[in-house]
């Protein structure tokens, strides 16, 4: 597999990855140790999905494989599920060039 | 040298399946097709859609090309070509295009059949009388360069990209190290990925088209004032840890390898033999992909799955590869590669031996998980109204 499994529970593929995957359903309270620190993961999140290991602002950019997969679209604490609620991609927007007047 | 046994064909590389192969040409034919298939015997296998009578031009010519592409695939060693008898869509140019790479061919016509009843008698017939053409064909000791491996991804999850994927780019990486071809395709899915395929692209034509596709596909929502949001990655895919259509994309590309780009056909079009990593240019949508590529000549196709999916393909085996344990738990029995090992540790080079060491027994004969209950689907991608209007240099 590639990257490193931190805490025995979450999934970091790249060094410059800002998101972990859960490689196990992880309960709220959970640690996950990060950077010299630990971070508590602080809501449920499933297997498979992803948990922030930094703060990220709107607009900020989801990196996972050492690539952008998207951005925030609220303020995400560390240890928060990331996901469709708080977190978009930045591809195949036709509803953004639409309201841009990029298309007619 | 890595081999398999296969079936030498009078024409290109070798089969590993011996199928006659009824082609319908038309909805309107696929159920007499079924009948014939069923009757003749489980050799004989049927590729039903629901292509219409009537398509226009652009759609006919795709679906021309893929019936024709299916009946040269080197696992048909002689064909079925049924029509209804009134379609737009030309059953001798099908045969004929088949007839060109040495397999024996008939047509027949419902109409003039004399109606369901007595097509099926003379279809069933003519079926068996192709069978007695191949049967005894035996097989040999081949070389696996002439294999094109088709790998494929449907119900993908978050494991998708961390096991499975890349569990089937190691065997791609070998294979295409052994002298064959891998191909994969869903240009949709290469959306947030596609500057690392252009980066492996052998030339700056490849590299250009790549991006071009990639662009149309993507523009094809923009066009419609819509985002890919609803639709890529799927409610599925979403509720299995997928959030955009990048990070699908990023782990959708691994299950290609690492090794250089060195092109990219159209949906159905032939792939080329010992050429390496080779793209396809096709919609999302799994079913469609698949015989895309088998129409392209691919012998043996990897199917790799998260959220789980069992389907098959009736000229090509599929090999089932899963990177989610629950899923390799629930449905062991339609599975044929357990990968989610590599969430406990097993090295992804071992898992992909495991996968390459499949797709030269699979190759060799032994069947899939999807062969053994006969799960057989088949759908011909059909060309949307936009991209008919594109063809036409309508936008």
């Amino acid at each position: 597999m590639k990257g490193e499994v931190l805490g025995g529970c979450g999934l970091h593929m790249a060094a410059e990855d800002n998101v972990v995957t859960a490689i196990d359903d992880l309960t709220a309270g959970t640690t996950i140790p990060y950077d010299g620190g630990r971070i508590e993961v602080v809501e449920d999140v499933p297997f498979g999905h992803k948990v922030a290991l930094v703060a990220l602002e709107p607009g900020d950019a989801v990196v996972k494989y050492d690539e952008v997969i998207g951005q925030a679209t609220e303020a995400i604490a560390p240890g928060e599920w990331v996901h469709t609620h708080n977190a978009e991609s930045r591809r195949g927007r036709g509803d953004v060039a639409d309201a841009e007047g990029e298309v007619a | 040298m890595s081999t398999f046994e296969g079936y030498r064909r009078a024409d290109g590389p070798a089969g590993v399946r011996n199928y006659v192969a009824v082609l319908p040409v038309s909805i309107a034919a696929s159920a007499i097709a079924d009948e014939i298939a069923d009757r003749a015997g489980e050799n004989v296998r049927s590729t039903p859609h629901q292509m219409g009578r009537d398509p226009p031009a652009a759609a006919r010519e795709q679906i021309e090309r893929t019936l024709t592409g299916v009946g040269r695939n080197p696992n048909v060693g002689a064909a079925l070509v049924v029509g209804f008898g009134t379609e737009r869509i030309d059953a001798d140019e099908i045969a004929d295009g088949i007839a060109d790479a040495g397999r024996p061919v008939e047509t027949l016509s419902v109409r003039e059949a004399g109606g369901t009843t007595a097509a099926v008698e003379a279809g069933t017939e003519a079926a068996g009388d192709l069978w007695d053409d191949i049967e005894d064909c035996r097989r040999v000791e081949c070389d696996v360069s002439e294999l094109r491996f088709g790998v494929e991804c449907g119900g993908s999850d978050a494991t998708s990209g961390i096991a499975a994927n890349p569990a089937v780019g190691v065997a791609c990486d070998r294979l295409v190290e052994d002298g064959g071809t891998a191909t994969f395709s869903e240009t949709p899915e290469f959306i947030g990925a596609e500057h690392i395929l252009a980066e492996r692209c052998v030339d700056e034509s490849v590299r250009e088209r790549l991006l071009e596709r990639v662009d149309r596909r993507e523009s094809a929502a923009e066009l419609m004032g819509v985002d890919l949001r609803g639709a890529q990655p799927t409610p599925g895919n979403q509720e299995g840890g997928l959030t955009t259509i990048e990070e699908k994309s990023l782990g959708a590309i691994t299950k290609g390898g690492t090794t250089p780009v060195r092109g990219i056909v159209d949906y159905a079009e032939e792939l080329p033999v010992s050429g390496g990593l080779v793209l396809m240019d096709t919609p999302g949508y799994d079913v469609e992909s698949v015989v895309g590529k088998v129409a392209g000549g691919a012998q043996v196709v990897a199917f790799t799955t998260g959220r789980g999916s069992t389907t098959g393909n009736p000229i090509a085996p599929v090999i089932k590869v899963t990177g989610n344990p629950k899923t390799a738990e629930r449905l062991a029995n339609n599975m044929d590669v357990d990968a989610s090992t590599v969430l406990d540790g097993e090295s992804l080079d071992d898992v992909g031996d495991r996968v390459y060491e499949t797709l030269q027994s699979v190759a060799s004969g032994e069947r899939t998980a999807a062969e053994r209950r006969r799960l057989e689907e088949f759908a011909i991608n059909e060309l949307q109204p936009n991209e008919l209007a594109e063809l036409r240099g309508g936008v």
